[in-house]
């Protein structure tokens, strides 16, 4: 009997070798393991064995039929791997072709500079507002105590639509309306980005623009306050080692006036072409609001002070991405846009 | 304004040099553009020509010999006024002269040369202030020139420059006395007296003139009477310093007004006598009034001009420009002096239509009356010393002006609440002092009286400028303002909806509102009225977009030009336009698409239609339209839009986009989607 098993395994390890395909594992297992297969035959055998010899034979049999499950078993997930292998090859392609393009977006620099801003400012607690561009004459002028032909309208030459409407010159004009809709006459604490539109146009100068203006109102506002709030806003969008100057000025809206100097940031305040030689270079203008403007506007300048601020934001934009000619964000070259598709660099 | 340095320093010391003093003006507020010498030129000398001869080998070129004191220069020379005898002035070899010229020994047609005779033209005088003997040859010095010393200084041409950019406030400093206030208060120098000092004879000109003023644009008006003036060349200070300061020298009567106005800020106008008559008449013009001007071009005038008239006809445009019949010519002999001060408004708005002048400039921003006092003396002081002039006893007087002096009350408390300081009383006591504003202090009220020079000057803010300024504005420490704590609001949807766009791969664009009239009503069939400028740039940008498609269009067409074919941006914008009377404002989305929207090997997809309505409805799901929204069609369509490949977005049955194809054959390809 130990023989007869002993042949049978050795003709079925050669069989299975021998298999080339599934099918022949399969019809290997059917004849030596299946229902009527020669080991499962054997097993029938059994009864006319002695006593001690059954429990022998029984582990024999049980341990030649699991090697054989075993073996087949590893032949059949070979052959599975080698035709996943020769599918995989068949199916290999040049990964070094070129990509499908998708299309990029990309966000307008000057509205790039805009959100930084605003979440500067919303972060130290301001509100963002908007107001019209086609503005009237008293809300860009009159009430930022700038009466009709006064010489300072001089350095806004206007658009007008008609005597007393006009493209605001000034995202100033903001401030008046904001005073005038706060009816309790309460604290003001907004910026304003948008865009404002004069009579010039060159390469420095668009007839179109943007600019931001803030306003901050309450008791006990300072100049202290001005500079302070300032520092920190140019620092944040500029660099932290911007140096600030700042220079009594003249605008009829304020009292006293800055214009705000920050140090050159290509050449460190040393001199270069961008800030003329001077180390400096000019960004905002600023004041603590004329007691008329508050007055004309419901507050009552004994009460209260306040101070506001704007700055063109095509310069920033200018001076933050290294654009020499203004004319580049209104032309909006697709190549040019394609530029502003990525985070800035922290 | 350009500050002479030798001008100011008649009124105020100043050891600095022009660099620093403009820098430490630009400190307390006045910013400037320039600061230079008025000649800036080096290693020059006065020469006298020992020998002048033919050069062997030239028709025009001169060998000269020039001695310069320590040594005798051959320099050969190609003016044909160098001769023997003449003191000129020399470049040496390594002398700088304006237009970046070095001067090196030369060797010219074998002959050497060691050096340059100049004219005034080679010094760097612009070219309106040169004569026609300047540009004709090498500058002649008098015979009296010292040789070897600096020709400069001989000329009194060693003056320093700074081009100031004053501020619309600051109409005191268009004065060289404004200016020297100012910087006497930035040094702590004094002011000196002006010299108003003159002779009198014995004839009174209220006796022969009279002036008459009809027009409340005329407060206060003053006229003098000079007789028997001599016309002739000024004296060089008087034309240096007019050059200095960017005005041509004509003759010393004419460069005395001019020389006043800068000297004093107010401007003067001089009359000949005989050609004016007995009279002046200062009222508002007539429409259609006629005058010719200095410049003899004959002006039409309207109720909003200033005119002078002689009682019957005008015969000047206030404070804007003389008129042709009673100026003051080479035979004048009697001369009358106008002072006076006109409306500001109304000389600006003249001044638009003529011409802008310094004299314009300084009454629009307004002057001082008592200046006007003023400066009528100090024209007779130097028509008497310059032109020979004998001066009629008397002034004729209009006289409506305030010529009050402001006092103002302010505390320390004022100051310190508005600056954030903690500065000391007798350190803002002693600001006004250096200002030259006379205060007394009573309890802890300071009651600051204001120069009327000072027009700028009425309340007390104006006053704490003064303080922070002059105190110095980097002295004040910035601080963070102590407020209740609250997070800001923003409207986060014009956000969104950018970032929803350009992570679909759109482009934003920014665009121009302003467009041409003729694109105004296309691409739309809304009822509504083309906003028009009144008084546009250009053509081409005259009217107010109401759709932003043209706006978008020309921005397409741009990239086109530059052979960038995939196009796909947007923009969130605004339109504009006028429905029954009121003006409206509203903004837009607007998204054009063309070319390919992804690009690879077999695998394209170019905009269609369909491409188009995805992105809108991607958008549309994105703000939570989904549902609410469908494509329908219309039958009312802009002629612009193809017919069959059109849909309106409708939200709630309410239209609020359009989607389209172009019909136009250049922009075949483009789809666009236009929203509120």
């Amino acid at each position: 009997m130990k023989e007869q098993i002993a042949k049978i395994k050795e003709s079925a390890f050669a069989e299975i070798q021998n298999c080339k395909t599934l099918q022949e594992l399969n019809d290997v297992r059917i004849k030596y393991l299946g229902k009527k297969g020669e080991l499962t035959g054997l097993l029938k055998g059994m009864k006319d064995l002695s006593a001690e010899e059954r429990p022998i034979i029984g582990a024999l049999v049980n341990e030649v039929r699991n090697n054989l499950e075993t073996k087949i078993k590893e032949n059949e997930e070979a052959m599975q791997e080698q035709a996943l292998n020769e599918k995989l090859e068949k199916e290999k392609i040049d990964i070094t072709l070129p990509s499908t393009k998708i299309k990029r977006g990309s966000k307008h620099p000057i509205n790039r500079v805009i959100e930084e801003i605003e979440d500067i400012f919303v972060s130290m607690g301001y509100d963002v507002v908007n107001g019209p561009e086609l503005e009237t004459d008293e809300y860009c002028f009159e009430r930022l105590n700038l009466p009709k032909g006064h010489p300072a309208r001089d350095m806004q030459d206007s658009f007008y639509v008609d005597p007393e409407h006009l493209l605001r010159t000034q995202t100033s004009a903001v401030q008046a309306r904001v005073m005038m809709d706060n009816s309790e006459k309460g604290p003001i604490k907004v910026i304003c980005p948008g865009k404002t539109y004069r009579r010039d146009d060159d390469a420095t100068h668009s007839h179109q623009f943007g600019q931001v203006e803030g306003l901050l109102i309450d008791k006990n506002i300072s100049l202290a306050d001005l500079k302070g709030t300032l520092e920190v806003f140019v620092r944040k969008m500029l660099g932290e080692n911007s140096k600030l100057r700042f220079r009594p000025s003249y605008f009829p809206f304020t009292e006293p006036s800055y214009e705000v100097d920050v140090s050159c940031f290509k050449c460190g305040g040393k001199g270069c072409n961008l800030c003329k030689q001077t180390g400096w270079i000019e960004i905002l203008g600023s004041g603590m609001v004329h007691p008329n403007v508050l007055k004309m506007n419901g507050y009552d300048p004994e009460k209260y002070t306040g101070f506001a601020f704007g700055t063109g934001l095509d310069r920033l934009a200018m001076f933050k991405y290294g654009i020499t000619d203004i004319r580049y964000f209104y032309t909006n070259d697709v190549r040019f846009l394609n530029q502003f598709d990525r985070k800035d660099v922290d | 304004m350009k500050l002479s340095k030798n001008f100011v320093k008649d009124y105020v010391d100043i050891d600095v040099d022009i660099e620093t003093l403009a820098e430490d003006m630009t400190r307390v507020g006045n910013e400037y553009d320039s600061a230079e010498k008025l000649i800036n030129a080096t290693k020059l000398i006065i020469g006298e020509v020992l020998e002048c001869e033919m050069h062997p080998d030239s028709d025009h070129l001169h060998i000269c010999k020039v001695n310069i004191g320590k040594e005798v220069l051959d320099i050969v020379c190609g003016a044909p006024n160098v001769r023997k005898g003449l003191k000129v002035i020399v470049a040496q070899v390594g002398a700088q002269l304006p237009g970046g010229i070095t001067i090196k020994e030369g060797n010219i047609r074998g002959k050497k040369s060691n050096g340059m005779m100049c004219s005034i033209e080679e010094l760097g005088l612009e070219s309106k202030f040169l004569k026609e003997e300047d540009k004709a040859g090498i500058h002649e010095l008098p015979a009296n020139a010292p040789v070897g010393e600096d020709p400069i200084k001989f000329m009194e041409m060693d003056d320093e420059i700074a081009d100031f950019e004053l501020t619309a406030n600051r109409g005191d400093l268009l004065s060289i006395l404004g200016m020297a206030y100012e910087l006497g208060a930035i040094y702590d120098r004094p002011v000196k007296e002006i010299d108003l000092k003159h002779g009198e004879i014995e004839e009174d000109v209220n006796d022969s003139f009279k002036v008459e003023v009809n027009t409340e644009n005329c407060n206060l008006f003053l006229a003098k009477k000079a007789l028997n003036v001599t016309i002739k060349e000024s004296p060089a200070f008087i034309k240096n310093r007019l050059i200095a300061s960017g005005i041509r020298p004509i003759n010393n009567v004419v460069d005395i007004s001019n020389y006043v106005m800068l000297e004093v800020g107010q401007p003067l106008h001089f009359y000949d006598a005989d050609r004016l008559g007995s009279k002046i008449e200062v009222r508002m013009a007539k429409n259609n009034e006629k005058l010719t001007t200095l410049d003899n071009i004959e002006r039409t005038l309207d109720e909003d001009d200033i005119v002078i008239t002689n009682g019957t006809e005008a015969i000047g445009l206030a404070g804007v420009m003389g008129g042709l019949s009673t100026e003051v010519e080479e035979d004048t002999k009697n001369i009358i002096i106008e002072s006076a001060v006109f409306d500001g408004v109304k000389i600006r708005c003249t001044s638009k239509k003529i011409v802008r002048s310094e004299a314009s400039n300084r009454f629009e921003k307004g002057l001082d009356p008592n200046r006007t006092y003023m400066a009528i003396e100090r024209a007779c002081t130097l028509l008497e010393k310059y032109a020979d002039a004998k001066i009629a006893k008397g002034t004729v007087v209009y006289d409506k002006a305030d010529k009050q002096e402001k006092k103002i009350d302010i505390t320390i408390e004022n100051i310190n609440n508005l600056l954030g300081t903690e500065i000391p009383q007798e350190e803002a006591l002693n600001v006004f002092r250096k200002l030259g504003f006379k205060y007394s202090v009573n309890g802890n009220v300071i009651t600051v009286t204001v120069p009327t020079r000072r027009m700028d000057i009425s309340i007390k803010e104006d006053l704490i400028e003064e303080v922070g300024r002059i105190y110095g504005v980097d002295n004040i420490e910035g601080k963070l303002p102590v407020l209740e704590a609250r997070t800001g609001k923003y409207d986060k949807s014009a956000r969104e909806i950018r970032n929803k766009m350009i992570g679909l791969g759109l482009n934003e664009v920014m665009s121009y509102i302003l467009i041409n009239d003729k694109e105004a009503k296309k691409f739309t069939t809304d009822n509504f009225e083309a906003i028009k400028l009144l008084d546009p740039l250009t053509e081409d940008r005259n009217t107010l977009r109401y759709s932003m498609i043209p706006s978008l269009l020309k921005i397409y067409e741009y990239n086109l030009d530059r052979n960038n074919k995939d196009v796909s941006i947007f923009e969130i914008g605004k339109g504009f336009g006028k429905v029954n009377d009121d003006y409206i404002e509203e903004e837009k989305l607007c998204v054009l698409m063309s070319g390919k929207y992804y690009e690879g090997i077999g695998n394209t997809k170019n905009v269609d239609f369909y491409m188009i309505k995805g992105v809108a409805e991607e958008l549309l799901e994105y703000l939570g339209y989904n549902g609410r929204y469908s494509f329908v069609r219309n039958s009312e369509l802009p002629k612009e839009f193809h017919p069959g490949q059109t849909a309106f977005i409708s939200i709630n049955n309410d239209i609020v986009g359009i989607i389209r194809k172009s019909t136009s054959k250049r922009n075949k390809r483009r789809c666009i989607y236009n929203g509120n």
